[in-house]
């Protein structure tokens, strides 16, 4: 099975369309992309037992990589990691990628069968392309 | 009577959602001058759940309360105070190991090490760290020279307005009030204030318990 994805966001409409957009990058192919965001009642907002209810069902005993966006995002992904179980936190990585750019690059890499580091790694690298065709 | 049984720990956190809800307005005045003007209705909404919460579920474990009001934060708040008040009752309820005030005073300072933990914060950066640090220490201070409970947490919320006041002149360094630089300077940390609020509802909840 491959790594787990989880989008951590303030927004249920960023978060989806996210994972739309990174889902295009593997026409035909199922990568099953966990999402929790917005508040209890739909705003704008972050859910610490709703990112580890969605990073405890993305974990198919290979671990979890999760993307977020900013600010409590951040918090409470980190808080999250304080409800899990102790075996599954030692499988779940935070990522510190941009949330778009991260997550296509995660994506791909965790649909290729790749582990957990190498997907944390190359949702890190997002960014480079972006930054190599501006800077030139 | 236990000082700090269940039932107190509770009459504490009913004491903050009432001062949260009257001072709503106020904080998110503060939040509006240097965030993003939600920290009133945020904390409102996450303190009301509690309340609604320790209802449907009474706990006679004092854990199990201080957890029950970690959870619910954590789950309702949704601005970046759930995290922070949810890791501070978190770690509280971790910490807590009997029922006098030297307990208490382990526990509040274990939720406050959780709080500079998950924020990466220090006293001075103008959070609510600032009014937090402060009455642990006063806590601290009188639980240790054998003062009783009453007087340790009249100082302690004593010692939380004073930083609280103090962090009108400060330049915020953690949070959305750090975009701001220099200009979130002049206004009083709507973090120290509400983390008052907490530490005075326990002045308030718990007097006469020892």
């Amino acid at each position: 099975m491959p790594v787990g994805l989880v989008v951590v966001s303030h927004s249920r409409a960023l978060a989806d369309a996210a994972v739309e957009l990174a889902r295009g990058m593997l026409p035909g192919r199922d990568l099953a992309v966990g999402v929790a965001a917005g508040d209890v009642d739909g705003g704008l907002g972050t859910d610490a037992t709703a990112i580890a209810d969605a990073v405890t069902a993305a974990d198919s005993g290979d671990g979890v990589v999760v993307l977020m966006d900013l600010g409590s995002a951040v918090l409470s992904a980190e808080t999250a990691l304080e409800l899990l179980d102790d075996d599954l936190r030692e499988r779940v990585v935070l990522s510190p990628a941009p949330l778009v750019e991260g997550l296509v690059g995660a994506a791909v890499t965790a649909a290729s069968g790749a582990g957990r580091a190498r997907v944390a790694a190359e949702a890190l690298r997002g960014l480079a392309p972006k930054q190599a065709h501006l800077s030139g | 009577m236990s000082a700090v049984d269940a039932a107190a720990l509770t009459a504490w956190v009913r004491e903050f959602a009432r001062l949260a809800h009257e001072q709503r307005d106020a904080l998110t005045r503060l939040d509006a001058a240097i965030g993003d003007a939600d920290h009133g209705a945020n904390l409102d909404r996450g303190l009301t759940a509690v309340v609604a919460a320790l209802e449907a579920q009474p706990a006679d474990d004092p854990a199990a309360v201080l957890k029950t009001v970690a959870t619910t934060l954590i789950k309702t708040v949704g601005g970046a105070s759930g995290p922070l008040y949810g890791t501070f009752f978190l770690r509280a309820a971790g910490a807590l190991d009997g029922d006098d005030g030297r307990a208490l005073a382990t526990a509040v300072r274990a939720g406050y090490d959780g709080v500079v933990a998950r924020g990466k914060a220090e006293r001075g950066d103008k959070t609510m760290l600032d009014a937090l640090g402060p009455a642990c220490d006063a806590l601290d201070e009188a639980v240790a020279a054998g003062e009783s409970l009453d007087d340790a947490l009249r100082a302690a919320a004593a010692a939380a307005a004073a930083g609280r006041d103090a962090t009108e002149p400060l330049v915020a360094r953690k949070g959305r009030a750090s975009y701001l630089g220099e200009r979130s300077a002049g206004h009083v940390d709507p973090g120290a204030a509400s983390a008052t609020l907490l530490v005075e509802a326990a002045a308030t909840a718990l007097a006469g318990r020892g």
